[in-house]
Protein backbone atom coordinates (compact mmCIF):
# COMPACT_ATOMS: atom_id res chain seq x y z
CA UNK A 1 0.00 0.00 0.00
CA UNK A 2 1.39 3.86 -0.91
CA UNK A 3 1.73 6.04 1.67
CA UNK A 4 0.39 9.09 -0.57
CA UNK A 5 -1.72 7.74 -3.63
CA UNK A 6 -3.53 11.15 -4.81
CA UNK A 7 -5.61 10.60 -8.63
CA UNK A 8 -7.04 13.49 -10.43
CA UNK A 9 -6.56 16.12 -7.56
CA UNK A 10 -8.17 19.39 -9.11
CA UNK A 11 -8.53 22.65 -6.79
CA UNK A 12 -9.16 25.99 -7.29
CA UNK A 13 -9.68 28.54 -4.61
CA UNK A 14 -12.68 30.77 -3.64
CA UNK A 15 -11.36 33.78 -5.72
CA UNK A 16 -11.54 31.53 -8.95
CA UNK A 17 -7.46 30.98 -9.07
CA UNK A 18 -7.23 27.21 -10.36
CA UNK A 19 -3.95 26.08 -8.15
CA UNK A 20 -4.11 22.40 -9.35
CA UNK A 21 -5.17 20.89 -12.59
CA UNK A 22 -5.21 17.52 -12.01
CA UNK A 23 -2.65 16.03 -9.97
CA UNK A 24 -1.39 12.56 -9.87
CA UNK A 25 0.97 11.25 -7.18
CA UNK A 26 2.19 8.25 -5.59
CA UNK A 27 4.60 7.82 -2.81
CA UNK A 28 5.68 4.60 -1.41
CA UNK A 29 6.42 4.32 2.38
CA UNK A 30 9.91 5.88 3.09
CA UNK A 31 10.34 7.66 -0.15
CA UNK A 32 11.79 11.27 -0.07
CA UNK A 33 10.33 13.73 -2.41
CA UNK A 34 10.60 16.91 -3.20
CA UNK A 35 7.93 18.84 -5.11
CA UNK A 36 9.74 21.65 -7.02
CA UNK A 37 8.15 24.80 -8.92
CA UNK A 38 7.58 28.50 -9.39
CA UNK A 39 5.69 30.50 -6.94
CA UNK A 40 2.06 29.91 -7.79
CA UNK A 41 3.00 26.51 -8.96
CA UNK A 42 0.69 24.59 -6.56
CA UNK A 43 3.26 23.18 -4.50
CA UNK A 44 1.19 24.79 -0.78
CA UNK A 45 -1.60 23.70 -2.40
CA UNK A 46 -0.85 19.86 -2.84
CA UNK A 47 0.65 19.66 0.39
CA UNK A 48 -2.21 21.25 2.48
CA UNK A 49 -4.50 18.27 0.50
CA UNK A 50 -2.43 15.89 2.56
CA UNK A 51 -3.38 16.82 5.67
CA UNK A 52 -6.82 18.19 5.03
CA UNK A 53 -6.36 21.50 5.52
CA UNK A 54 -7.68 21.38 1.86
CA UNK A 55 -10.37 19.16 0.85
CA UNK A 56 -10.23 18.22 -3.26
CA UNK A 57 -13.10 19.55 -4.90
CA UNK A 58 -12.12 16.75 -7.18
CA UNK A 59 -10.24 13.86 -7.54
CA UNK A 60 -9.10 11.68 -4.47
CA UNK A 61 -6.49 11.64 -1.72
CA UNK A 62 -5.51 8.65 -0.08
CA UNK A 63 -2.78 8.71 3.07
CA UNK A 64 -2.37 4.67 3.84
CA UNK A 65 -5.03 3.86 2.12
CA UNK A 66 -7.64 6.14 4.25
CA UNK A 67 -9.56 8.32 1.71
CA UNK A 68 -9.08 12.04 3.13
CA UNK A 69 -12.81 13.18 3.74
CA UNK A 70 -13.55 15.18 6.30
CA UNK A 71 -14.82 12.10 8.48
CA UNK A 72 -11.22 10.85 8.55
CA UNK A 73 -9.43 13.90 9.17
CA UNK A 74 -8.25 12.75 12.71
CA UNK A 75 -6.89 9.59 11.55
CA UNK A 76 -5.28 11.58 8.41
CA UNK A 77 -3.84 14.13 10.81
CA UNK A 78 -2.21 11.77 13.31
CA UNK A 79 -0.08 10.10 10.21
CA UNK A 80 0.98 13.23 8.29
CA UNK A 81 2.68 15.64 10.35
CA UNK A 82 3.16 19.17 8.48
CA UNK A 83 5.77 21.79 9.07
CA UNK A 84 4.77 25.43 8.00
CA UNK A 85 6.66 27.40 5.60
CA UNK A 86 6.68 30.23 8.40
CA UNK A 87 7.90 28.83 11.72
CA UNK A 88 6.23 31.86 13.82
CA UNK A 89 2.86 30.87 12.59
CA UNK A 90 3.23 27.53 14.10
CA UNK A 91 4.54 28.09 17.09
CA UNK A 92 2.54 29.75 19.57
CA UNK A 93 2.61 28.63 23.27
CA UNK A 94 4.08 30.57 25.81
CA UNK A 95 7.35 27.79 25.61
CA UNK A 96 9.33 25.28 23.68
CA UNK A 97 8.79 22.52 26.03
CA UNK A 98 4.58 23.60 25.60
CA UNK A 99 4.60 24.44 22.30
CA UNK A 100 5.60 20.48 21.18
CA UNK A 101 3.62 18.94 23.74
CA UNK A 102 0.87 20.56 21.55
CA UNK A 103 0.11 17.94 19.15
CA UNK A 104 0.59 14.67 21.71
CA UNK A 105 -2.21 16.59 24.04
CA UNK A 106 -4.69 16.79 21.16
CA UNK A 107 -3.79 12.88 20.67
CA UNK A 108 -5.61 12.23 24.18
CA UNK A 109 -2.35 11.53 25.35
CA UNK A 110 -1.49 10.61 28.99
CA UNK A 111 0.99 13.67 30.73
CA UNK A 112 3.79 11.45 30.85
CA UNK A 113 3.74 9.40 27.59
CA UNK A 114 4.07 13.70 26.32
CA UNK A 115 6.65 14.29 28.51
CA UNK A 116 8.58 11.24 27.20
CA UNK A 117 7.37 12.53 23.20
CA UNK A 118 8.34 16.01 23.92
CA UNK A 119 11.53 14.84 25.12
CA UNK A 120 12.52 12.86 22.17
CA UNK A 121 11.48 14.88 19.99
CA UNK A 122 13.39 17.98 21.11
CA UNK A 123 16.58 15.75 21.31
CA UNK A 124 15.49 14.45 17.99
CA UNK A 125 16.19 18.02 16.36
CA UNK A 126 19.16 18.74 18.79
CA UNK A 127 16.81 21.50 20.81
CA UNK A 128 16.66 19.88 23.76
CA UNK A 129 18.33 23.22 25.89
CA UNK A 130 15.70 25.26 24.42
CA UNK A 131 12.71 23.48 26.13
CA UNK A 132 11.99 26.24 28.70
CA UNK A 133 12.61 29.49 26.22
CA UNK A 134 9.81 31.57 25.16
CA UNK A 135 9.71 30.65 20.93
CA UNK A 136 10.01 34.46 19.87
CA UNK A 137 12.91 34.49 21.65
CA UNK A 138 14.86 31.56 19.21
CA UNK A 139 16.74 32.39 15.88
CA UNK A 140 15.28 31.70 12.54
CA UNK A 141 17.15 27.71 12.80
CA UNK A 142 16.07 26.95 16.24
CA UNK A 143 11.99 27.75 15.58
CA UNK A 144 12.87 25.76 12.36
CA UNK A 145 13.81 22.55 14.16
CA UNK A 146 11.44 23.69 17.18
CA UNK A 147 8.65 23.54 14.50
CA UNK A 148 9.51 20.38 13.48
CA UNK A 149 10.35 18.74 16.61
CA UNK A 150 6.43 19.59 17.09
CA UNK A 151 5.15 17.85 14.72
CA UNK A 152 8.07 14.84 15.56
CA UNK A 153 6.21 14.71 18.62
CA UNK A 154 2.98 13.50 17.15
CA UNK A 155 4.62 10.33 15.50
CA UNK A 156 3.28 11.00 12.12
CA UNK A 157 4.43 8.23 9.57
CA UNK A 158 4.50 11.20 6.66
CA UNK A 159 6.14 14.03 7.37
CA UNK A 160 5.39 17.13 4.79
CA UNK A 161 7.52 20.31 4.85
CA UNK A 162 6.66 23.78 3.01
CA UNK A 163 9.95 25.68 2.01
CA UNK A 164 11.99 24.68 5.20
CA UNK A 165 15.13 26.01 4.58
CA UNK A 166 13.68 29.54 3.98
CA UNK A 167 15.60 31.97 5.83
CA UNK A 168 18.09 29.94 7.22
CA UNK A 169 21.35 31.11 7.17
CA UNK A 170 24.09 28.14 5.68
CA UNK A 171 24.67 26.15 8.83
CA UNK A 172 21.36 26.42 9.74
CA UNK A 173 20.46 24.94 6.32
CA UNK A 174 23.49 22.68 6.68
CA UNK A 175 21.70 21.36 10.08
CA UNK A 176 18.75 21.03 8.58
CA UNK A 177 19.79 18.94 5.80
CA UNK A 178 21.53 16.49 8.30
CA UNK A 179 18.06 16.59 10.45
CA UNK A 180 15.47 15.93 7.69
CA UNK A 181 18.13 13.04 5.84
CA UNK A 182 18.35 11.01 9.22
CA UNK A 183 14.79 10.77 9.75
CA UNK A 184 12.78 7.69 8.92
CA UNK A 185 9.58 9.25 7.74
CA UNK A 186 8.47 9.26 4.81
CA UNK A 187 8.98 12.68 3.34
CA UNK A 188 7.77 15.75 0.82
CA UNK A 189 9.32 18.14 0.70
CA UNK A 190 8.01 21.49 -1.14
CA UNK A 191 10.54 24.02 -2.57
CA UNK A 192 12.62 25.95 -4.32
CA UNK A 193 16.08 25.06 -3.20
CA UNK A 194 17.24 22.77 -5.60
CA UNK A 195 20.37 22.60 -4.04
CA UNK A 196 19.14 20.46 -0.66
CA UNK A 197 16.55 18.18 -3.35
CA UNK A 198 19.95 17.10 -4.46
CA UNK A 199 21.19 16.37 -1.30
CA UNK A 200 17.94 15.24 0.30
CA UNK A 201 15.58 13.81 -2.09
CA UNK A 202 16.24 10.62 -4.54
CA UNK A 203 13.06 11.85 -6.70
CA UNK A 204 11.71 15.26 -7.38
CA UNK A 205 8.68 16.29 -9.02
CA UNK A 206 8.48 19.58 -10.95
CA UNK A 207 4.89 21.27 -10.60
CA UNK A 208 4.14 24.16 -13.43
CA UNK A 209 0.92 25.66 -13.35
CA UNK A 210 -1.02 23.07 -11.42
CA UNK A 211 0.04 19.80 -12.83
CA UNK A 212 3.33 17.20 -12.74
CA UNK A 213 5.51 18.28 -15.71
CA UNK A 214 7.65 15.98 -14.76
CA UNK A 215 8.82 12.98 -12.03
CA UNK A 216 12.11 11.94 -11.41
CA UNK A 217 15.90 12.02 -10.33
CA UNK A 218 17.08 15.24 -9.58
CA UNK A 219 20.19 15.14 -11.41
CA UNK A 220 18.39 14.10 -14.29
CA UNK A 221 15.60 16.79 -14.11
CA UNK A 222 17.99 19.81 -12.92
CA UNK A 223 20.24 18.57 -16.02
CA UNK A 224 16.74 19.28 -18.14
CA UNK A 225 17.50 23.38 -19.37
CA UNK A 226 14.47 23.65 -21.26
CA UNK A 227 12.51 22.04 -18.55
CA UNK A 228 13.91 24.42 -16.30
CA UNK A 229 13.46 27.60 -18.07
CA UNK A 230 9.83 26.63 -18.95
CA UNK A 231 9.39 25.84 -15.24
CA UNK A 232 11.31 29.55 -14.12
CA UNK A 233 13.33 26.99 -12.37
CA UNK A 234 17.00 27.36 -12.19
CA UNK A 235 19.94 24.85 -12.32
CA UNK A 236 22.16 24.19 -8.62
CA UNK A 237 24.46 23.19 -11.60
CA UNK A 238 24.73 26.74 -13.04
CA UNK A 239 28.17 28.72 -12.53
CA UNK A 240 27.65 32.12 -11.05
CA UNK A 241 28.65 34.84 -12.17
CA UNK A 242 30.88 37.28 -9.15
CA UNK A 243 29.20 40.77 -9.69
CA UNK A 244 31.65 43.48 -10.29
CA UNK A 245 32.72 46.35 -8.19
CA UNK A 246 31.21 49.44 -10.26
CA UNK A 247 32.99 52.21 -8.41
CA UNK A 248 36.64 53.68 -9.88
CA UNK A 249 39.46 52.56 -7.84
CA UNK B 1 12.17 52.21 20.04
CA UNK B 2 8.66 53.25 18.83
CA UNK B 3 5.87 53.20 20.95
CA UNK B 4 4.67 49.92 19.09
CA UNK B 5 7.66 48.08 19.73
CA UNK B 6 8.06 48.88 23.42
CA UNK B 7 4.15 47.94 23.53
CA UNK B 8 4.99 44.52 22.33
CA UNK B 9 7.85 44.22 24.42
CA UNK B 10 5.68 44.97 27.58
CA UNK B 11 3.29 42.33 26.15
CA UNK B 12 6.54 39.48 25.63
CA UNK B 13 7.81 40.82 28.96
CA UNK B 14 4.37 39.48 30.83
CA UNK B 15 5.13 36.36 29.32
CA UNK B 16 8.62 36.19 29.88
CA UNK B 17 8.11 36.85 33.72
CA UNK B 18 5.57 33.76 34.10
CA UNK B 19 8.63 31.83 33.31
CA UNK B 20 10.74 32.89 36.05
CA UNK B 21 11.05 30.59 38.99
CA UNK B 22 9.83 32.39 41.50
CA UNK B 23 8.01 31.92 44.81
CA UNK B 24 4.79 33.26 43.60
CA UNK B 25 5.40 31.52 39.72
CA UNK B 26 5.34 28.21 42.11
CA UNK B 27 1.67 28.91 43.36
CA UNK B 28 -1.14 27.39 41.84
CA UNK B 29 -2.90 29.47 39.63
CA UNK B 30 -6.10 28.92 40.76
CA UNK B 31 -4.86 29.89 44.39
CA UNK B 32 -3.50 33.88 42.96
CA UNK B 33 -6.91 33.63 40.62
CA UNK B 34 -9.04 33.47 43.83
CA UNK B 35 -6.51 35.66 46.13
CA UNK B 36 -6.75 38.94 43.16
CA UNK B 37 -10.26 38.53 42.69
CA UNK B 38 -11.07 38.63 46.54
CA UNK B 39 -8.63 42.05 46.56
CA UNK B 40 -10.57 43.49 43.77
CA UNK B 41 -13.76 43.04 45.36
CA UNK B 42 -12.63 43.98 48.61
CA UNK B 43 -11.33 47.01 46.40
CA UNK B 44 -14.71 47.92 44.83
CA UNK B 45 -16.29 47.34 47.80
CA UNK B 46 -15.03 50.33 49.75
CA UNK B 47 -17.60 53.44 49.50
CA UNK B 48 -17.07 56.23 46.99
CA UNK B 49 -15.58 58.85 49.53
CA UNK B 50 -12.75 56.57 51.10
CA UNK B 51 -9.15 57.00 50.05
CA UNK B 52 -7.19 56.55 52.96
CA UNK B 53 -8.99 53.07 54.28
CA UNK B 54 -8.06 51.96 50.72
CA UNK B 55 -4.27 52.50 51.10
CA UNK B 56 -3.39 49.53 53.54
CA UNK B 57 -4.21 47.38 50.30
CA UNK B 58 -1.55 48.68 48.25
CA UNK B 59 0.30 46.01 50.13
CA UNK B 60 -0.52 43.11 47.87
CA UNK B 61 0.32 44.44 44.33
CA UNK B 62 3.33 45.93 46.12
CA UNK B 63 4.54 43.17 47.66
CA UNK B 64 3.58 40.61 44.75
CA UNK B 65 4.76 42.66 42.42
CA UNK B 66 8.29 42.35 44.35
CA UNK B 67 8.27 38.64 45.03
CA UNK B 68 7.06 38.02 40.92
CA UNK B 69 10.16 40.73 39.98
CA UNK B 70 7.54 42.92 37.95
CA UNK B 71 9.43 45.68 36.38
CA UNK B 72 8.55 48.78 37.33
CA UNK B 73 8.33 50.13 33.80
CA UNK B 74 5.79 47.47 32.60
CA UNK B 75 3.70 48.76 35.78
CA UNK B 76 3.70 52.15 34.76
CA UNK B 77 2.73 51.49 31.26
CA UNK B 78 -0.05 49.49 31.93
CA UNK B 79 -1.21 52.26 34.23
CA UNK B 80 -0.92 54.49 31.38
CA UNK B 81 -2.73 52.88 29.30
CA UNK B 82 -5.64 52.36 31.78
CA UNK B 83 -5.75 55.75 33.12
CA UNK B 84 -7.85 56.97 30.26
CA UNK B 85 -10.99 55.18 31.41
CA UNK B 86 -10.18 55.93 35.05
CA UNK B 87 -10.26 59.82 33.89
CA UNK B 88 -13.69 59.15 31.59
CA UNK B 89 -15.31 57.56 34.49
CA UNK B 90 -14.00 60.43 37.26
CA UNK B 91 -13.26 63.57 35.78
CA UNK B 92 -16.93 65.16 35.63
CA UNK B 93 -16.73 64.07 40.09
CA UNK B 94 -15.48 67.14 41.07
CA UNK B 95 -18.00 69.49 38.61
CA UNK B 96 -21.03 67.55 39.76
CA UNK B 97 -20.15 66.67 43.60
CA UNK B 98 -19.26 70.51 45.44
CA UNK B 99 -19.99 69.38 48.63
CA UNK B 100 -17.04 70.68 50.60
CA UNK B 101 -15.27 67.83 52.27
CA UNK B 102 -11.70 68.25 53.08
CA UNK B 103 -8.99 70.87 54.05
CA UNK B 104 -5.78 70.68 52.97
CA UNK B 105 -3.66 73.08 53.76
CA UNK B 106 -6.42 75.92 53.56
CA UNK B 107 -7.49 74.66 50.87
CA UNK B 108 -11.28 73.38 50.47
CA UNK B 109 -12.14 70.51 48.48
CA UNK B 110 -14.83 69.54 47.30
CA UNK B 111 -16.58 65.88 47.56
CA UNK B 112 -15.79 65.46 43.75
CA UNK B 113 -12.40 65.77 43.91
CA UNK B 114 -12.03 63.23 47.05
CA UNK B 115 -14.30 60.28 45.06
CA UNK B 116 -12.17 61.05 41.81
CA UNK B 117 -9.28 60.50 43.71
CA UNK B 118 -10.84 57.11 45.65
CA UNK B 119 -11.42 56.17 41.53
CA UNK B 120 -8.58 56.50 40.64
CA UNK B 121 -6.74 54.71 43.34
CA UNK B 122 -9.30 51.90 42.98
CA UNK B 123 -8.22 51.93 39.69
CA UNK B 124 -4.35 51.81 40.37
CA UNK B 125 -4.64 49.38 43.03
CA UNK B 126 -6.52 46.65 40.51
CA UNK B 127 -4.98 46.97 37.45
CA UNK B 128 -2.10 46.24 39.57
CA UNK B 129 -2.87 43.30 40.73
CA UNK B 130 -4.11 41.88 37.41
CA UNK B 131 -0.34 43.38 35.80
CA UNK B 132 0.64 41.11 38.69
CA UNK B 133 -1.25 38.13 38.24
CA UNK B 134 -0.52 38.22 34.60
CA UNK B 135 3.39 38.37 35.29
CA UNK B 136 3.74 35.48 37.73
CA UNK B 137 1.25 32.83 36.02
CA UNK B 138 0.94 33.74 32.43
CA UNK B 139 -2.02 33.77 30.19
CA UNK B 140 -1.62 30.01 29.14
CA UNK B 141 -1.45 29.17 32.86
CA UNK B 142 -4.37 31.61 33.89
CA UNK B 143 -6.60 30.27 31.34
CA UNK B 144 -5.78 26.87 32.19
CA UNK B 145 -6.80 27.98 35.77
CA UNK B 146 -9.89 29.16 35.29
CA UNK B 147 -11.22 26.43 33.43
CA UNK B 148 -10.19 24.55 36.34
CA UNK B 149 -12.48 26.91 38.28
CA UNK B 150 -15.18 25.59 36.55
CA UNK B 151 -15.16 28.77 33.70
CA UNK B 152 -16.64 27.03 30.61
CA UNK B 153 -13.94 25.98 28.36
CA UNK B 154 -15.17 27.93 25.54
CA UNK B 155 -14.43 31.09 27.26
CA UNK B 156 -11.51 30.39 28.60
CA UNK B 157 -10.29 29.26 24.73
CA UNK B 158 -11.60 32.48 23.02
CA UNK B 159 -9.36 34.12 26.04
CA UNK B 160 -6.21 32.34 25.29
CA UNK B 161 -7.03 33.21 21.36
CA UNK B 162 -7.92 36.51 22.20
CA UNK B 163 -4.45 37.13 23.67
CA UNK B 164 -2.55 35.61 20.82
CA UNK B 165 -4.64 37.29 18.15
CA UNK B 166 -3.41 40.62 20.18
CA UNK B 167 0.27 39.57 19.42
CA UNK B 168 -0.17 39.17 15.71
CA UNK B 169 -1.95 42.66 15.72
CA UNK B 170 1.03 44.01 17.17
CA UNK B 171 3.18 42.12 15.26
CA UNK B 172 2.13 43.36 11.92
CA UNK B 173 1.17 47.21 12.94
CA UNK B 174 5.19 47.45 13.88
CA UNK B 175 5.90 45.39 10.32
CA UNK B 176 3.53 48.55 8.99
CA UNK B 177 4.97 51.37 11.16
CA UNK B 178 8.25 50.48 10.47
CA UNK B 179 7.99 50.49 6.76
CA UNK B 180 6.55 53.70 7.01
CA UNK B 181 8.51 55.27 9.10
CA UNK B 182 11.57 54.15 6.74
CA UNK B 183 9.78 55.92 3.77
CA UNK B 184 8.53 58.86 4.98
CA UNK B 185 9.19 62.77 5.15
CA UNK B 186 10.63 62.96 8.48
CA UNK B 187 8.59 65.26 11.05
CA UNK B 188 5.62 65.24 8.81
CA UNK B 189 2.53 63.31 9.78
CA UNK B 190 0.02 60.85 7.93
CA UNK B 191 -3.11 62.33 6.70
CA UNK B 192 -6.19 60.40 8.19
CA UNK B 193 -7.53 59.48 5.54
CA UNK B 194 -3.86 56.97 4.92
CA UNK B 195 -4.18 56.41 8.35
CA UNK B 196 -7.69 54.75 7.46
CA UNK B 197 -6.16 52.78 4.61
CA UNK B 198 -3.06 51.45 6.67
CA UNK B 199 -5.84 50.53 9.70
CA UNK B 200 -7.38 48.41 7.02
CA UNK B 201 -4.21 46.38 5.95
CA UNK B 202 -3.28 46.00 9.22
CA UNK B 203 -6.66 44.00 10.01
CA UNK B 204 -6.28 42.15 7.05
CA UNK B 205 -2.61 41.36 7.25
CA UNK B 206 -3.64 40.26 10.90
CA UNK B 207 -6.64 38.35 9.71
CA UNK B 208 -4.96 36.51 7.28
CA UNK B 209 -1.63 35.54 9.53
CA UNK B 210 -4.37 34.18 12.24
CA UNK B 211 -6.01 31.74 9.35
CA UNK B 212 -2.36 30.78 9.25
CA UNK B 213 -2.18 30.14 12.83
CA UNK B 214 -5.38 28.13 12.65
CA UNK B 215 -4.50 26.43 10.49
CA UNK B 216 -1.43 25.24 11.99
CA UNK B 217 -3.09 24.25 15.18
CA UNK B 218 -5.91 22.33 12.81
CA UNK B 219 -2.54 20.42 11.27
CA UNK B 220 -1.63 19.34 14.92
CA UNK B 221 -4.88 18.29 15.57
CA UNK B 222 -6.72 20.99 17.65
CA UNK B 223 -10.33 20.30 17.78
CA UNK B 224 -11.51 23.02 19.26
CA UNK B 225 -10.30 22.23 23.38
CA UNK B 226 -7.23 23.65 24.45
CA UNK B 227 -4.92 20.94 26.63
CA UNK B 228 -1.88 21.52 28.67
CA UNK B 229 0.49 19.74 30.67
CA UNK B 230 -0.43 20.37 34.17
CA UNK B 231 2.49 20.57 36.76
CA UNK B 232 0.55 21.66 39.43
CA UNK B 233 -0.80 20.28 42.57
CA UNK B 234 -2.73 22.57 45.50
CA UNK B 235 0.05 22.59 48.23
CA UNK B 236 -0.22 23.77 51.71
CA UNK B 237 1.34 26.66 50.70
CA UNK B 238 -1.40 27.66 48.31
CA UNK B 239 -4.17 27.12 51.02
CA UNK B 240 -2.00 29.65 53.70
CA UNK B 241 -1.73 32.22 50.81
CA UNK B 242 -4.89 32.68 50.24
CA UNK B 243 -6.30 32.09 53.54
CA UNK B 244 -3.24 35.08 54.93
CA UNK B 245 -3.84 37.45 51.80
CA UNK B 246 -7.71 37.30 52.30
CA UNK B 247 -7.51 37.42 56.01
CA UNK B 248 -5.69 40.56 55.69
CA UNK B 249 -8.36 41.95 53.48
CA UNK B 250 -11.14 40.99 55.55
CA UNK B 251 -8.93 43.14 58.37
CA UNK B 252 -8.50 45.99 55.75
CA UNK B 253 -12.32 45.82 54.84
CA UNK B 254 -13.54 45.84 58.97
CA UNK B 255 -11.27 48.06 60.33
CA UNK B 256 -9.92 51.64 58.91
CA UNK B 257 -6.36 50.40 59.84
CA UNK B 258 -4.86 54.43 58.69
CA UNK B 259 -7.59 55.95 61.37
CA UNK B 260 -6.18 52.88 63.95
CA UNK B 261 -2.71 53.78 63.61
CA UNK B 262 -3.25 57.48 63.72
CA UNK B 263 -5.39 56.89 67.33
CA UNK B 264 -2.51 54.55 68.19
CA UNK B 265 0.62 56.94 67.60
CA UNK B 266 -1.27 60.20 68.89
CA UNK B 267 -2.12 57.97 72.66
CA UNK B 268 1.31 57.10 72.23
CA UNK B 269 2.35 60.46 72.28
CA UNK B 270 0.19 62.03 74.26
Amino acid sequence: MPAIDIRALVHAYADGTQALRGVDLRVDVGEVVAIVGANGAGKSTLLKHLNGLLLAASGSVRIEGIPLTRARLPDVRRRVGYVFQDADDQLFMPTVQDDVAFGPMNLGLAASEVRARVAEALAAVGASHLALRAPYRLSGGEKRAVAIAGVLAMAPSILVLDEPSTGLDPAGRRRLIELLGRLPQTRLVATHDLGLVLQLCPRALVLHEGRVVADGAPARLFADAELLRRCQLESPYEGLKPARSRCAS
Amino acid sequence: MSRLAAALQDLRALDSLALRETALARRDPRAKLAVTLCFIVTVLSFGRYQVAALLPLALFPAVLSAQAQVPGRVLRRTLWLASPFALMVGLANPWFDRTPMLALGGIELGAGWVSFGSILLRVTLTVSATVVLLGSTGMHALCVGLSRLGVPRVFTAQLLFLQRYVHVLAEEALRISTAHRLRAAPGRRLPLSLYASLMGQLLLRAFDRAARVHQAMLARGFDGELRIVEDWRWQRADTLFVGLWCGYFALARAVDLPLALGRLITNVWA
